[in-house]
C-alpha cells in the first residue's frame, strides 16, 4: 500500500513537471505537485514507527509559516537569491536525514549503530556530501546575488588544484567512515564538504549565475537520490532524479546560451581583468546621445518595435515602466514584441518572470530561436538593460571571449535604441561596436527613469 | 541477506536511471518561458526529502537522531510551502493577451 501511494505521489510529481511545457497547462501542473507532496507526507505519517505527530505537526507548521512568510513578501526581482536560498535548505535538510539515519539505524531498518550495512553506510556518505556541498554553494551563491558578496569572480593561485586535493581528502574520509563508522569522521566529511561547496562558488562571476543556480538546483535532487538510496526509498530515487535531470538540463542550456562548456564555467574566474584593455580602442569615436524625446519620437514613427531586456532592467525594476511604454506604443497601432536571450538576467528564465509580473502577455515574448530572424524586418530595437547579449563581436571577432556566443540580432534593425546607465562595458568586459554605429542612440539614465520620460514624452 | 540487499540496491539502481530518462524528456518539453517556475517547482518537490525527515522523527521519546529529523522537517517544509508558493505565484502573472489589448490592435 505505501508503495502505491509513494508510486502516486511520485507519478503527480512528474506530471507537475510536464505541466510547464505550456502556461496554460502550468497552474495544473502546480497542484499536481501539490497534491503529491500531500500524500508522500501523510503516507510517511501512517508509518508504525512514526507516533510523535504533535512534534511533526508543529515542525512542518513552523517551516510552513516562514516558508508562506518568505514567498508571498518576496520582490519578483530577488528571485534568484530566493531560490538559491531555497537550495541550501534543501541540501542541509539532506545532512539532518543523514545524520539521523546515521544516529538511529533501526528506524530506517538499514543496521544497527556500529553495524550498519556498508552499501548503507556509502550512498549516506554521498548524500551527506552533496547535501553539503549544495548547502554551501547555494549560500555563497544567495550572497553574490543578494550583493552582500561581491560578485565579482575571486581567483587564486592553485584553486583548481586545493578543490582536487580536497575532493580526494573527501573520498578517503568517506572510505575510513564505512570501516569505523565513527560520529567523528561523519562530521568532518560534513565540514569539509561545506568548505569545498564554497570553494567552487567563489570563483564564478556574477553573470555566469544562471549555470550556477541550476547546477546547484541538480545537486539539490542528486543530493534526495543520495538519502532514497540509503533509505531504499523509490519516491525520494524518482524525484531526486527528476530535479538533478531537471538541473543538469537547465545548467546545459544556459552554458550553450554563452558558447561556453559547464566545465569552462564551473572553473570560473570569466569576465575579471580584461576590461580596461578592450575599452580604448575606441575612445575616440563618436557616439549619438539622444534623450527620452527623441527616443519616442523615433519609436513613434516605427510600424514595428522589439524590445531587448536585460539584467539591468531587472536592476532597475523597470518593468512596470517598460509595459506602460508598450502599451502606449500599442495602442499607436504599433507591433510590440520582447526578445529575450537565454542567458538575460540572473537566472533561467527570469525576463519571462519580471515582464510577466508587469501584465505583458506572453505571447508577446518571444525567445531567441523565434525571434531572432524578424530583427532585419524590424525598424526599432530597443535594448534595455542589456549589453553582451546583442554586441556583434560574437559572430565576428575571434579573438573576443564572447566570440561564438549566439546573440540578438539587433544590428539588423533599421536602428537601435540602447538604455544604458553609462558606457561601461558589459558583464564580459567587451566593448560593443554597436554603440558607435550610426543608426544607434544611446540613452543615458537609469533605466526605469527612462521608460517613464519615453511614456510622458509618448503621451504629451 | 547479503544478495537480498544488492537486490535492493539493483533495483534502486533501475529506478533511478528510468528516473532520470523520464526527466530528461519532460524537462526538454518544458517551455523556455516557465524555465523560473521550474525551478520553484523542482525545489519544492526536491523537498520530499521530508519522508526521510519525518521518519527519524517519529519514535517517541527524544534522541540526537530525533532532533536531527525534526530540524530535517522544518527545513524541507519551508522549501515545500515557499517553493509552491512562489511558483504558484510566478505562474498566474503569465497571462494571455486580454481581449482590450486584441481589439485595439
Amino acid at each position: 500500500m505505501v508503495a502505491i501511494l509513494y508510486l502516486i505521489s511520485a507519478l503527480l510529481f512528474i506530471f507537475a513537471l510536464r505541466g510547464l511545457s505550456h502556461p496554460e497547462s502550468s497552474r495544473m501542473g502546480n497542484i499536481f505537485g501539490i497534491i503529491g507532496m500531500i500524500i508522500a507526507v501523510f503516507t510517511t505519517l501512517m508509518f508504525k514507527s512514526v507516533l510523535s505527530y504533535y512534534e511533526i505537526g508543529a515542525a512542518i507548521l513552523i517551516g510552513g509559516a516562514i516558508g508562506s512568510f518568505i514567498a508571498l513578501r518576496i520582490e519578483m526581482t530577488a528571485l534568484p537569491q530566493l531560490v538559491a536560498a531555497f537550495h541550501s535548505l534543501v541540501g542541509l535538510a539532506a545532512v539532518f536525514v543523514a545524520a539521523a539515519a546515521f544516529y538511529d539505524p533501526v528506524a530506517f531498518s538499514i543496521g544497527k549503530v556500529g553495524s550498519i550495512k556498508t552499501a548503507s553506510l556509502v550512498e549516506m556518505s554521498i548524500g551527506t556530501f552533496i547535501g553539503a556541498i549544495t548547502f554551501s554553494g547555494s549560500v555563497l551563491a544567495f550572497g553574490k546575488l543578494q550583493g552582500t558578496i561581491s560578485g565579482k569572480p575571486i581567483v587564486f593561485k592553485f584553486q583548481h588544484l586545493i578543490n582536487a586535493l580536497i575532493f580526494l581528502l573527501i573520498i578517503f574520509l568517506i572510505v575510513l567512515f564505512v570501516i569505523n563508522q565513527s560520529p567523528t569522521i561523519f562530521w568532518t566529511i560534513v565540514i569539509v564538504s561545506i568548505l569545498l561547496g564554497f570553494l567552487v562558488v567563489i570563483p564564478i562571476g556574477g553573470a555566469d549565475m544562471p549555470v550556477v543556480v541550476s547546477m546547484l538546483n541538480s545537486y539539490s535532487g542528486w543530493a534526495a537520490c543520495g538519502i532514497g538510496f540509503t533509505l531504499s526509498n523509490n519516491l525520494l530515487i524518482i524525484t531526486g532524479a527528476l530535479v538533478g535531470a531537471s538541473g543538469a538540463i537547465l545548467s546545459y542550456i544556459m552554458s550553450k546560451g554563452m558558447n561556453r562548456s559547464i566545465i569552462n564555467v564551473v572553473l570560473g574566474g570569466f569576465g575579471g581583468e580584461q576590461d580596461t584593455s578592450a575599452t580604448k580602442d575606441n575612445s575616440d569615436k563618436i557616439v549619438k546621445q539622444g534623450n527620452a524625446e527623441d527616443a519616442a519620437y523615433i519609436m513613434k514613427n516605427a510600424d514595428s518595435v522589439i524590445i531587448v531586456p536585460g539584467y539591468g532592467m531587472a536592476v532597475a525594476q523597470a518593468q512596470h515602466a517598460l509595459r506602460e511604454m508598450g502599451d502606449i506604443l500599442k495602442k499607436e497601432g504599433i507591433e510590440v514584441r520582447y526578445a529575450i536571450h537565454p542567458v538575460a538576467g540572473r537566472m533561467p528564465g527570469h525576463m519571462n518572470v519580471l515582464l510577466a509580473e508587469a501584465n505583458v502577455p506572453y505571447e508577446e515574448v518571444l525567445e531567441l530561436d523565434e525571434i531572432n530572424h524578424d530583427f532585419p524586418m524590424t525598424e526599432v530595437s530597443f535594448v534595455i538593460g542589456a549589453n553582451d547579449v546583442t554586441n556583434p563581436a560574437a559572430k565576428t571577432d575571434e579573438s573576443s571571449p564572447i566570440f561564438g556566443m549566439p546573440i540578438l540580432d539587433v544590428e539588423k534593425s533599421q536602428s537601435v535604441l540602447f538604455v544604458k546607465r553609462s558606457m561601461a562595458t558589459g558583464y564580459s568586459g567587451v566593448d560593443n561596436e554597436l554603440f558607435y554605429r550610426d543608426n544607434t542612440t544611446m540613452l543615458f539614465g537609469d533605466a526605469k527613469k527612462m521608460c517613464e520620460d519615453i511614456v510622458k514624452s509618448l503621451s504629451a | 541477506m547479503e544478495a537480498h540487499s544488492s537486490e535492493v540496491f539493483v533495483i534502486g539502481l533501475t529506478v533511478f536511471f528510468l528516473a532520470c530518462i523520464i526527466g530528461y524528456y519532460v524537462v526538454w518539453s518544458v517551455t523556455p518561458a516557465l524555465h523560473s517556475p521550474l525551478m520553484g517547482v523542482t525545489n519544492a518537490i526536491s523537498s520530499v526529502i521530508i519522508v526521510g525527515a519525518i521518519l527519524a522523527a517519529g519514535p517517541q521519546g527524544f534522541d540526537t537522531s530525533k532532533i536531527f529529523g525534526l530540524i530535517g522537517v522544518v527545513l524541507a517544509s519551508v522549501n515545500i510551502f515557499g517553493g509552491f508558493l512562489v511558483t504558484y505565484r510566478m505562474l498566474s502573472m503569465f497571462k494571455k493577451k486580454t481581449k482590450k489589448i486584441k481589439e485595439k490592435e
